[in-house]
Order: structure tokens, then C-alpha cells, then sequence
């Protein structure tokens, strides 16, 4: 099993005392699976996302991700994790702006110490940047920039893809467009894919779905 | 992964090249000034070290005629025939050359005391030959290669202007062939020898000189050019300060992704610290360069005031000393951390999920201002106080620090509450904006402002300072130089003739008679001046009793210069104590530019006090038609040398000389930190207006044109330049108060009168605003030629 | 002919020569233009001849003792005034071309006590006056006690004191002065380099000497040698080894080896005990060094086999204190011996250029 999540509990102190935002979440994710995560705002599905991706801990369950406990880990572990095995998509695009996007689309590929540039223009060939990769982030339209980011996941050839609605930012033509890709890329480099969405559309292209209320997930 | 992570830090600046140079300039000009001004200081210590090292001044103990009176050549002998190891010394000033010469007998030096052989310096043979040679720095040989002098010989270590060779050749030199000055003791004499009291009784011994007290004398000197240094520092910093902020800022959404991709957060704080360091190194290496220009420019103007106000003789070349540059960039690390510091804890801290939005960036919180204000109200009620109740240096430099950096934290409330008040009232919409978006502007630029601020205050104070010195200098020199020409002879013998033939030819001849003494336990001189008109109607009396001159001219009272009534406390009536039994004080008048405490008796007096006093100086009154020509004559018929005869003209155009040129050091530092002011200023617009052009950009959408936008802003800087500069000048004069009837007061010991010259603000005011005005130039060029996609931009991406 | 003195030749003037050679001058060490010179014909004339002369370049007043403490113990005491001239005649007070170096020791079996003093002529710290004799550097002085029918030189006071020695001594000649070479005219070299020289060999010494142990009363036998020219030694000559022996017989023998590199030059005087002078010529003395002991950093020959075969001499000779170094300006060796063999004695031995 790729990712194992056992009785997942996340509370964040509010001044109106401690709010509960994951309440035991269980969930199963095998190799090459996709997973979409929906519900609505505030459900706890970006937290959920935040914990896998070690970003963040939990009070109490376990995560594993090919079986070591991420909970575990100290910071620095966790952050080997991610830029090891794991590749994260956010909402909002986080490119480094003072790169330009063919070195964004390498760059955590190098710091993988796993750079191929044959592999990173397929990604950029099939993401449809070509020509495009000598400019920078503020040089390109939210589509591309966005496309960028998920080349840049994808090039470290990551075990486990983390998406976190990666396409909230975009008009829908340009939404369906990027998913596609993304998950062709997913299924071809043979990542499992964890995606939060709360476009039921997007959802229901993935293999499964897991909808979380209130922090719990319902089936 | 460090390389990536390194490079990818590295990357912003690539695009960011114009915040790179302003980091470095900033870190740069700070350095420099502040290295600069120490390694003057330096230079000088060093020099004042090398006077009292020179010939074992501060190891030996010294035999010199009491009250000054000639040294018996006979008593040498006598001294070492009775088993005392003395060795003579004659000092004197070289009138043609200028040059300070010191006459040694190598044969009875102490060991090592002399700079003769052991390696460095001539062999014996040649300073003892005929021809003789004399030792100099090789600063002062390169001077006087051609000169008129026996061969000279160069050596370090020496001070400048001072030559040593032997005493044979320096008595001949000096035309006082037989003298002695003083004779050095060797601390290696036999137990069981004469009492020195029996052999000779008419010498008194003397502890080590060491350097006669220049290093204290010289204190306040340079804890003014120090002053100075720091406010440079803390401008320069100022600058690095906001870029480094800005720099910080931009790259927040760049820590998080980099954590986000598997970068530790402490491997990323390391490698930040370790780009800052690169950074500092660099450069505190251009500042020590830089530094070391400012200071080799400066330091002919330094040594020159050096010497005409306290005597000190420091060279006008510069020499690099590896401690110098060290502790320069000991001083850039520490400034770059202290400048960084704030921004690198924000990184190290920053939550990874923290969002990347960014933050309004140096738009500090109304908060902070009000913090940073009541804290400036705080150190400007410390001013006050102190300006009430505080006396001495400390206390003077408490107050000009508390006033300066109390002044610059409230700064940016005052100039927010200057612009709202401005903004009121009626008028368009584009002046409503101005206003409001001037006011919204004035925290991120409260910085630059602040050091504006500084930097102009400083020109208003010290230029006051200097102006009204000089003002006073001027005067008080026509009263203190009454008489026109002023006479001093070999011998008395020589004296006695010249008298004899220009008694008759000149209105009035008076005395002029000296002796070092101690004043109330103070290292001073004694003067004895005659009864005579000159000084009744002259001399720059501050406060004296009735019949003042009378009761001098009988012996009943003194005079005490400023300086000493200021130090010993010395009020009208007060006794001094004075060689031979205290006296009354019965004026006291100003004496700006001498270090050294001063008393005036009667001549008869003086005459009876001290009787070994030589009479050798003599001030003489003539029509001030006649006395060049009688100057002249004088000289020739009785064959004087260069300076025998000087006029007061001669005099007051060296006191001006020596006045002006102590203030071209401070003239100097001023434009420079006026510079540094309007780099900073320069450095802040042009960070900014990037993040101008997201709240530009829809007054473009609106309507108005580049053209226009671009003259706001430009009108922007100027108004708020005017409004520090508006605030500067009673800043100015509150700190020209302070430098005046404070500093001066604890340093020098003496106070001026404050006067005010509204003119110099008008030409401060013409040099301040174009400097602005230029720094603001360029930043509202960029944004007048800013192509319209650049502004479309601001609409189309997601940029807060 | 002393050795020290040599050394004051080419020692203070060798100290003064060896900048201004480097500096291209001809040499002070070799200049005499403008000095007198030596004059085979000239005869003493005393007591001006005790004084300075002040035509000759370069001149000397050295006294030697050997002593012996009331505490049993030997001791040997030195003091020397040296004269060098800068220039032939000159200036007045400190512009005086005289420059004057003294020298004192105390040797003991374990100690050599050194001081020296410097001074310049012209301003009264250091001089000779003949008439009343004097000779003096500034605490320390040779004085004459000596009567109106008595040569100057007969009774003489010596002191001289130090951080860490001093001694204060009356000496009474048992004998007259003696003049050596041809009446006084002694040669130096087989280039004919000379001086003229003269001593005082039968001096008997009594007084008190300070050692840092405490004084000491001491009496013993002393020597004076006067000597002054102006002329520098040989080129060739690289030092030289002077002793001077008082026999037990009441014989006193002066002798010097040149160490040249063309061969040696040797001369020597025998004194009879009424002052009756042979002259020795070149070979007569044979010095040949026995043992050499580390001083100063060098190799420096203390025992001596000295052998005259004209007058049956054979002596081997033994420092006090084979340390005796003066660590002066001019650095040479010179200390008491002892002689033993033909003719037991006891003397100096001066050494230089090693």
C-alpha cells in the first residue's frame, strides 16, 4: 500500500476553543490510484492534503506513506519525504518568480538529485509549453503557470502526487484541460494521485472518491 | 541540493540587480564613513604614540630648569662626573623649515632609547660625523629633499615634522649653540651617588612626559569625527535595512515553495545567513576601500587641525593596518546581521503554510509607528533633561544621540499628521488621492525620511556651530591680537639691542613672559602682561570686577582664561592657586583654541614670581601703516630669522587657517552623510515603486496618463522632502544649541555665542530639495515610460 | 701595543667605519689624512706626553691588575680610556670631533663584570689633562697622587663603578716607564705600520674592590700601557693576541702575535726588573694556542704554551676565568692568566678578532 491514513485527528486553537478540523479520517491509496477528496469548504480536505504532505502534523493518528510513519519524522525527515517521494500541486501556483519555467519545471527534480532533462521536455512537450520555458512566471497566463507547477511535480517522478485544487484558479475549459494531462501523466509515470476538488465534475473522473463532512469522511 | 537552493536564492537578485546595489551601497557607505573616520583616529593615535615613544619620552624620568629657566651647559658634566647618567636634549622649533628639532647625544643616550643603530636606524659614525645627518619620517624626508638641511635620513615610526640628530648639529641649527633643553635620567645609576638636590639644586626632576596629554587634549577631536561616523553607520544601515526588509519580503513566497519542495528550514536559514555574509564581505571590503579614500582625502585637513590647535603632530599619509581593515568588516558582518536581522527571524520562523500573500510590505502597522514614536517622545524628554540638568562629554553626547535619534523615530508621525492636516479640505479627486496616498506612503519611506532628516539636521546644526564660531573666532581675534607686530629674539642680549633701537620708533612696546605652571592643579601657563592701554581697551574680558586692571597692574588679582574658571570652577573673587601663593580671580576672558588653562598677573608680579622667566618676546604698537615696513627692517638690521617678526595679520590669517581647516574635516563629513541621505532616500523610492504600480495602476485605468502619474509622484517626494526639511532646521538648531553650550562646553571648555543665519537654510533648502528631487527623478521616469502592458499586468495576475 | 687598543682602531673607528664604507666613503678605518703620524725619531717627553695627543687619530690609557683578596681569592681588574678622533683638529664643545670610550671589567674565578661608558670631547665629561694627570670618563678617572719630584704616572688613585661592580685603588710604581720597539717607536707589521708606546709595569696595588658578593680589600701587581698613533693596522692582519706577564723574578715580558694572512708578525719586549729593555724581534715569542674554550659564541684560545727559547723561557698559561668576554661595543677577549713552568708569573691576556 502506498499511503495508509488510520484514525486521522487534526484541532486547530481558535479563541473560541479548539476546533476539530479532521476527526479520525481512515483512507487506503495503492499505486497508480487516483483519489479525489471532495466536500465542502472548510470539510478539512486541504488539512488532510497538508498532513500527508508532512507540511503540517497531526494530534493523533498515523499516516504511512510506504510504511514509514510520517508523524514520526522530525522536520527534516519529513521535508526529505517530499522532495523524495512526494510532489505537491497548490491552488495557488507557487512558482519562484525569480526562475524562469524551465528552471522551475527542474527545480525540485534537482533537488530530488534526480534531474533528467529528456524526462523534462516530455513533461514540458506534453503540458504544451514548448517555446515557453525561457520565460518567467509573470511572463505567463495562470493556465501555464499552473501547468508549470504540475510539470514541476511530476519531474522529480514522485511516488505520490498531492493536489490541492489545482485548477480552482482557472476557467473551466482551461480546468478539464490541465486535469486531463495531469492525470494521463499521473497514470503514465505510475504515481498513486491524492486531489482535492470540490468540482464534483473533476471528482468523478478519478478512480475513487472519499467526500469528507465536518472532518469525517462519508462513503 | 545546496547548489540548487543556492541558485535559486541567488536567482532574485539576477532579476533584481538595482536592490543588489543598493544592499551594497548601503552596507558599503556605511562602512566606509564609519572606517574612514577610525582610521584617521587610528593614524593619529598612532601618532601620538610615536611622540611618546620618541626617545624614551614616556620611560624616562627628565631634569628641566625650574620654571623653565636655561639649563647650565656646564651642569652635564657635572651630572656624570658625580656617576648620575644623564644625556642632554635640545628641543626647538626650526623657523625656516617649520620642522620640530630635537638634538640628542647618542654617546650617553639610555640603551634603546635613541633611534640609532640596532638594524633601523644610522649608524652612529654618521650621525656623529661633521656633517651629521638628521632622522626623519620618510613622509617629512620626501618633504624636504631639496631643503637647505644636512643630509636627512629616513625612518618609520617617527612623528612628522620632527627631526633628530645630533645635539652638536641641532644647537648650530637652531643658533643656540651651548643649550641645553632638558636632560634625560637614565633609571640605571648606581646606588650611593650625590643627591641629585646637592648636584643640582637649580633642576628639578621630572616624571615621564609621555605625549604631554595629546591623547586626552585630542579626545574630543575625535570623538566629534567619531559622532560623525556613527550617524554615517546608522544612515547606512538604514538603507540596507529596507532593502534587505523589501529583499525579504518578495522572496517569502519563494522560502515557502522551497520547504513546500523539501528544503529544511534550517538549511535554508543557514544558506540565507551565509548569501549575507557573502554579501557583507563584499561589501565591507568596497567600504574599506572606500573608507580608506575618505580617510586619505580627509587626513592633511585632520593632522592640520591637529597640529594648529593642540600641537600634535600626525602625519598627512595614510597607512593600512591590517587590525583597521579587520574591525571594518567585523563592523559590516555585524551592521549587515543587525540590518537583517528582523527579516532573517521572519524567514526562520515563517510557517510553511503561512499564506504567501504579500504581506503590505513596509507598510509598518500604525502600531509600530505609535510605539516607535512614544519611544522617540521618550529619548526627546531625555534630551531635555540632560540639556537642563547633565554636564560633561558623556552627558553631551547622551544629549545629541537622545535629541537626533528621539527626533528621527517621531518623525513619521509628525510628517503622517502634517500630510493628513494638509490633505484637508476641499479639492478634486487626484488631490484627495495625493493626499491620502501620500500619507499611506509615509511609513514605508519613514526610513529613508528619517535618515533625510538626520542628515539635514546635522548640516543645520553643525553649519550653525561652525558659523557662529567663526563669526565669534573673528571677533574675538581683533581684540586678543591688539598689537601689530610681535617680536621674538634669541637671547636677551639680542632682545636688549632690538629694543633699544625700536623703543622710539613704535608707540608701545609690551612684554609678553611665560611659564608652564600648574593652576590650581592643573598643567597650564602663567603670562605677565604690562599696564598699558592695549589691554585695558582690548582684551576680551567676559566678566571681571570693577577696577580689573588696576588691581592686575598692582599684583592683587589674576585673570583666568575661560577654560580654567570653567574647570577648576573658578568664579570672580575666587582664589587661584598659583606658583608662589593664590590670587584673587579678577576676570576671567575667552581664549578659544587654547587647550590649556591660562593665568595673567600683573609684570611687576610676574616679574618677582617667577625672575628665571625668560625675556625674550615683546609686542609692539605702531600704526598698522607702518608696521610692515618696520617689520622688515627690523629683520634685516638685526639679521632675525624667518619669524622673528610677525605681524598680527600673519597671525590671524594662521589662527583663521587652522579654524577653517579644523571645520573642512566636518564640512566635509556633513556633505558626505548628506550624500548617504539622499542614496537612501534613492534606494527606498526605487524598492518601492514596484510595489507602487499594483495602486498606480488603477488611477492609469482611470484615466490619468503615465505622464501625470509619474509628476504625482515626483511632487510626492519633493513635499515630503519640504516637510523634513521644514522640521530639520529646528532640529538643527536644537542640536547647534546642543554642540555649542553643551559639547564645546565639556569639550574645549569654552561657550559661544549662538547666532542664527537663516540664509545658509535657504542654500540647505537649494541643495536638499534637487537632491530629492533627483532621487525621486528617476523612479517617476520608469514610471512614465512604463510600457501600458506592464500596467496591464497589475489586473491580470493575482497580485494583491 | 694592546690588542683591546688595536680594537679600539679598528673597533670604535671600525664601528664608525662600517657605515660610512657602506655608504662609498674611503673608510674612517683607513683614513688618516690630515693626523699626524708616528715618527721613528720622536722621543717621550713627559709629563706632556701623559696627556692627549691630539694630532694622532687614535690613543689610549690602559691599566690591567692582578689581585689577590683579603679573602684569599684572585681577581683582575681592568680600565681603559679610548681616544679616536672623527676629523684632525676641530670644533669646540659639542661640536667636538673627539669621541672617548671607557672600559672597565672585574674578573673573578666565576664572574666578568663589564661596563662601558661614551662621550664625546669638548664638553668636560670625558678628557685627559697632563699637568695635574687626569684621565677620566665621566664618574670613573685615573688620577695622580703622585709628588713634585715623582713622575705623574708614579701614584696614581683608579676608579671606576658600575651597576654591578666598582673598585677604587692606589697604585705606586716600583720601577720606571719603559719604552718599547726603537725608544718608544713600536712597529705593528712588515709594512711598517707603528706606534708609539710606553708602560708602567711595576705598579703595586693595593685598595677595594665591590663585588656583588660585598668589597673586598684587595693587593696585588698592575700594568699601564700608553700608546697613540694614527695610522691603522694591515689589511692582512685579521686580529691579534697580546700578553702581558709579571715573573715572579720581578721580569715583566710584553709580547704580541699579529695574525697575518702572510704570516704571523710577532714582537715582544723583556723587561729586567730594573726596567733595562731587550727589544724582541719578529719570531722571537712563539705563542701557540693549547686549548680553546666556547665564549660568545665562539672559539676562543684560553691555554697558551708561550715559549722565548732566547732567555729559556717556556710557560703554559691559564685564564681565571676563561669567560672573560667584553660584551662591548668593540666585543674582545681579555682577562687575567696565570703562568706556569720556567717562569711562574701572573698577567693579561687580550684577544681579538675571534
Amino acid at each position: 500500500m502506498l499511503l495508509t491514513i488510520r484514525g486521522l485527528t487534526k484541532t486547530y486553537p481558535t479563541r473560541e476553543g479548539p476546533l476539530a478540523v479532521l476527526r479520525g479520517i481512515d483512507l487506503d491509496l495503492d499505486q497508480g490510484e487516483s483519489l479525489a477528496l471532495v466536500g465542502e469548504s472548510g470539510s478539512g480536505k486541504s488539512t488532510l492534503l497538508h498532513l500527508a504532505a508532512g507540511l503540517d502534523v497531526a494530534n493523533a493518528g498515523t499516516i504511512l506513506l510506504d510504511g514509514a510513519a510520517i508523524g514520526e519524522m522530525s522536520e527534516s525527515q519529513r521535508a526529505a519525504v517530499r522532495r523524495d517521494r512526494i510532489g505537491l500541486i497548490f491552488q495557488q501556483f507557487n512558482l519562484i518568480p525569480s526562475l524562469n519555467a524551465g528552471a522551475n519545471i527542474a527545480m525540485q527534480a534537482r533537488l530530488a538529485g534526480r534531474n533528467s532533462p529528456d524526462w523534462n521536455a516530455h513533461l514540458a512537450r506534453a503540458m504544451g509549453l514548448d517555446g515557453l520555458l525561457d520565460r518567467y512566471p509573470e511572463e505567463l497566463s495562470g493556465g501555464q503557470q499552473q501547468r508549470v507547477a504540475i510539470a514541476r511535480a511530476l519531474a522529480a517522478r514522485p511516488a505520490l502526487v498531492l493536489a490541492d485544487e489545482p485548477t480552482g484558479n482557472l476557467d473551466e475549459a482551461n480546468a478539464d484541460a490541465v486535469l486531463t494531462l495531469m492525470l494521463d501523466l499521473v497514470a503514465t509515470a505510475g504515481a498513486g494521485l491524492l486531489l482535492v476538488t470540490h468540482s464534483q465534475r473533476q471528482a468523478a473522473r478519478l478512480n475513487r472518491q472519499m467526500r469528507l463532512v465536518m472532518g469525517q469522511s462519508q462513503a | 541540493m545546496i547548489r540548487v537552493v543556492l541558485g535559486t536564492l541567488i536567482s532574485h537578485w539576477r532579476r533584481r540587480p538595482l536592490q543588489l546595489v543598493f544592499l551594497l551601497i548601503g552596507l558599503s557607505l556605511a562602512t566606509a564613513l564609519w572606517s574612514g573616520v577610525q582610521a584617521i583616529n587610528a593614524e593619529a593615535r598612532a601618532a601620538y604614540a610615536d611622540a611618546a615613544g620618541l626617545l624614551g619620552r614616556d620611560r624616562f624620568d627628565r631634569l628641566v630648569g625650574r620654571n623653565a629657566a636655561p639649563i647650565n651647559a656646564s651642569r652635564f658634566a657635572e651630572l656624570r662626573r658625580a656617576g648620575w647618567a644623564v644625556s642632554p636634549v635640545i628641543e626647538g622649533y626650526h623657523t625656516p623649515t617649520g620642522l620640530s628639532l630635537v638634538g640628542i647625544d647618542p654617546l650617553t643616550m639610555p640603551k634603546g632609547a635613541a633611534p640609532i643603530g640596532a638594524g633601523k636606524g644610522p649608524g652612529m659614525a654618521e650621525v656623529l660625523a661633521p656633517a651629521g645627518l638628521l632622522i626623519v619620517n620618510p613622509e617629512t624626508a620626501a618633504r624636504f629633499n631639496n631643503a637647505d638641511l644636512p643630509k636627512l635620513f629616513a625612518m618609520d615610526d617617527l612623528p612628522p615634522m620632527t627631526a633628530i640628530g645630533d645635539i652638536g648639529l641641532v644647537q648650530r641649527l637652531l643658533g643656540r649653540p651651548g643649550t641645553i633643553s632638558h636632560l634625560v635620567l637614565d633609571p640605571d645609576a648606581p646606588a650611593g651617588l650625590v643627591p641629585l638636590a646637592t648636584v643640582v639644586p637649580e633642576l628639578d626632576r621630572v616624571a615621564p612626559a609621555g605625549d604631554g596629554g595629546l591623547a586626552r587634549l585630542t579626545d574630543s577631536f575625535h570623538l566629534n569625527l567619531t559622532a560623525f561616523g556613527a550617524l554615517a553607520f546608522v544612515v547606512g544601515l538604514f538603507i540596507a535595512h529596507s532593502v534587505i526588509g523589501l529583499v525579504f519580503e518578495q522572496r517569502r513566497s519563494t522560502f515557502r515553495t522551497l520547504r513546500a519542495l523539501g528544503v529544511p528550514m534550517t538549511q535554508m536559514v543557514i544558506l540565507l545567513l551565509a548569501e549575507l555574509l557573502v554579501l557583507a564581505l563584499v561589501a565591507g571590503l568596497a567600504g574599506v576601500a572606500l573608507g580608506y579614500l575618505v580617510a586619505a582625502a580627509l587626513l592633511p585637513d585632520v593632522a592640520g587641525s591637529l597640529r594648529g590647535l593642540y600641537g600634535a603632530d600626525v602625519p598627512g599619509s595614510l597607512t593600512l593596518r591590517p587590525g583597521w581593515v579587520l574591525a571594518a568588516l567585523a563592523l559590516t558582518f555585524g551592521g549587515t546581521l543587525a540590518a537583517a536581522g528582523l527579516a532573517l527571524w521572519q524567514a526562520a520562523t515563517m510557517p510553511v503554510l503561512a499564506p504567501a500573500l504579500p504581506r503590505a510590505w513596509a507598510r509598518a502597522s500604525s502600531k509600530r509607528l505609535a510605539w516607535q514614536g512614544a519611544l522617540g517622545a521618550l529619548l526627546l524628554a531625555l534630551a531635555a533633561v540632560i540639556a537642563l540638568v547633565g554636564s560633561g562629554l558623556p552627558a553631551a553626547f547622551t544629549l545629541l544621540a537622545a535629541l537626533l535619534v528621539g527626533a528621527a523615530l517621531v518623525l513619521p508621525l509628525l510628517v503622517g499628521g502634517l500630510v493628513q492636516r494638509l490633505g484637508r479640505g476641499r479639492g478634486g479627486p487626484v488631490r484627495q488621492w495625493f493626499w491620502a496616498d501620500t500619507a499611506q506612503q509615509v511609513p514605508g519611506l519613514s526610513l529613508a525620511l528619517m535618515a533625510l532628516l538626520l542628515a539635514l539636521a546635522s548640516n543645520v546644526g553643525v553649519g550653525t556651530m561652525v558659523a557662529s564660531f567663526r563669526q565669534t573666532f573673528t571677533g574675538w581675534l581683533d581684540q586678543r591680537l591688539a598689537s601689530e607686530l610681535y617680536l621674538t629674539t634669541r637671547s636677551e642680549a639680542e632682545a636688549n639691542t632690538i629694543l633699544a633701537w625700536v623703543t622710539p620708533r613704535v608707540d608701545a612696546v609690551l612684554p609678553i613672559r611665560s611659564v608652564p605652571a600648574t593652576l590650581n592643579g592643573l598643567p597650564g601657563e602663567v603670562y605677565g602682561i604690562a599696564d598699558h592701554a592695549t589691554y585695558r581697551d582690548n582684551w576680551p574680558l567676559l566678566d571681571a570686577v570693577p577696577d580689573v586692571w588696576d588691581r592686575v597692574a598692582q599684583g592683587e588679582a589674576a585673570l583666568v582664561n575661560e577654560q580654567l574658571a570653567r574647570r577648576a570652577g573658578l568664579a570672580l573673587g575666587d582664589p587661584v592657586a598659583l606658583p608662589g601663593g593664590d590670587l584673587p580671580v579678577g576676570g576671567i576672558y575667552s581664549d578659544y583654541g587654547n587647550p590649556q588653562p591660562q593665568a595673567l598677573l600683573g609684570l611687576l608680579l610676574f616679574d618677582s614670581r617667577f625672575p628665571d622667566a625668560t625675556h625674550l618676546r615683546y609686542g609692539l604698537r605702531i600704526a598698522p601703516d607702518k608696521a610692515a615696513a618696520l617689520a622688515q627692517e627690523i629683520t634685516a638690521r638685526h639679521a632675525l630669522p624667518d619669524g622673528g617678526v610677525i605681524a598680527q595679520a600673519d597671525i590671524k590669517g594662521y589662527s583663521l587657517d587652522v579654524f577653517e581647516r579644523t571645520f573642512a574635516v566636518t564640512d566635509a563629513l556633513n556633505v558626505l552623510t548628506l550624500g548617504v541621505a539622499a542614496v537612501a532616500l534613492f534606494a527606498s523610492l526605487m524598492t518601492l515603486a514596484e510595489l507602487r504600480l499594483p495602486q498606480l495602476a488603477p488611477l492609469w485605468a482611470l484615466g490619468l496618463t503615465r505622464r501625470r502619474l509619474a509628476g504625482i509622484e515626483f511632487a510626492r517626494i519633493l513635499v515630503l522632502a519640504m516637510l523634513v526639511l521644514v522640521l530639520a532646521i529646528p532640529l538643527g538648531l536644537a542640536l547647534a544649541w546642543a554642540l555649542v553650550a553643551r559639547l564645546n562646553v565639556a569639550a574645549f571648555g569654552w561657550q559661544l555665542p549662538l547666532a542664527l543665519f537663516p540664509a545658509d537654510w535657504l542654500w540647505l533648502a537649494l541643495t536638499a530639495l534637487p537632491a530629492a528631487g533627483l532621487a525621486a527623478l528617476w523612479p517617476a521616469l520608469r514610471l512614465a515610460r512604463m510600457p501600458p502592458a506592464a500596467l496591464l499586468r497589475m489586473f491580470a495576475n493575482e497580485r494583491g | 701595543m694592546n690588542a683591546a687598543r688595536r680594537l679600539f682602531l679598528g673597533g670604535v673607528a671600525g664601528m664608525l667605519a662600517a657605515r660610512a664604507g657602506a655608504q662609498g666613503f674611503a673608510g674612517l678605518g683607513t683614513a688618516v689624512e690630515g693626523f699626524a703620524l708616528p715618527d721613528a725619531a720622536g722621543r717621550f717627553d713627559f709629563p706632556a706626553d701623559h696627556g692627549a695627543h691630539d694630532a694622532f687619530r687614535i690613543e689610549w690609557w690602559y691599566l690591567t691588575a692582578s689581585l689577590t683578596g683579603a679573602d684569599g681569592a684572585q681577581y683582575g681588574i681592568q680600565w681603559t680610556l679610548f681616544r679616536t678622533a672623527l676629523e684632525p683638529g676641530g670644533g669646540e664643545g659639542w661640536d667636538s670631533p673627539t669621541l672617548w670610550m671607557g672600559h672597565a671589567a672585574l674578573t673573578t674565578s666565576t664572574a666578568h663584570h663589564v661596563a662601558e661608558r661614551l662621550a664625546r670631547g669638548g664638553v668636560g665629561q670625558a678628557g685627559v689633562v697632563a699637568v695635574p694627570f687626569q684621565a677620566w670618563i665621566d664618574e670613573w678617572a685615573m688620577t695622580s697622587l703622585a709628588g713634585h719630584a715623582e713622575d705623574a704616572l708614579d701614584r696614581i688613585n683608579l676608579t671606576a663603578r658600575a651597576m654591578d661592580f666598582s673598585y677604587d685603588l692606589i697604585l705606586q710604581a716600583s720601577g720606571p716607564l719603559v719604552a718599547h720597539g726603537d725608544n718608544g717607536y713600536s712597529v705593528k707589521s712588515r709594512d711598517g705600520h707603528a706606534s708609539h708606546y710606553y708602560s708602567q709595569p711595576f705598579y703595586e696595588v693595593a685598595g677595594k674592590i665591590e663585588v656583588p658578593s660585598g668589597p673586598v680589600e684587595v693587593t696585588g701587581q698592575g700594568w699601564l700601557d700608553r700608546e697613540w698613533s694614527s695610522q691603522p693596522l694591515s689589511d692582512n692582519q685579521t686580529g691579534w693576541d697580546w700578553l702581558s706577564l709579571m715573573l715572579d723574578d720581578g721580569t715583566r715580558l710584553m709580547g704580541y702575535r699579529m695574525r697575518d694572512t702572510r704570516g704571523d708578525f710577532t714582537a715582544a719586549s723583556w723587561i729586567a726588573p730594573d726596567g733595562t729593555v731587550e727589544v724582541l724581534p719578529n719570531g722571537a715569542l712563539v705563542m701557540t694556542p693549547l686549548r680553546t674554550a666556547r665564549v660568545a659564541d665562539r672559539d676562543i684560545p684560553v691555554d697558551w704554551q708561550i715559549d722565548v727559547a732566547a732567555r729559556g723561557l717556556s710557560v703554559t698559561i691559564t685564564p681565571l676565568n676563561h669567560a672573560a668576554w667584553m660584551a662591548t661595543s668593540v666585543p674582545y677577549w681579555e682577562g687575567p692568566v696565570f703562568a706556569v713552568g720556567t717562569h711562574p708569573g701572573r698577567g693579561y691576556l687580550e684577544m681579538t678578532g675571534y
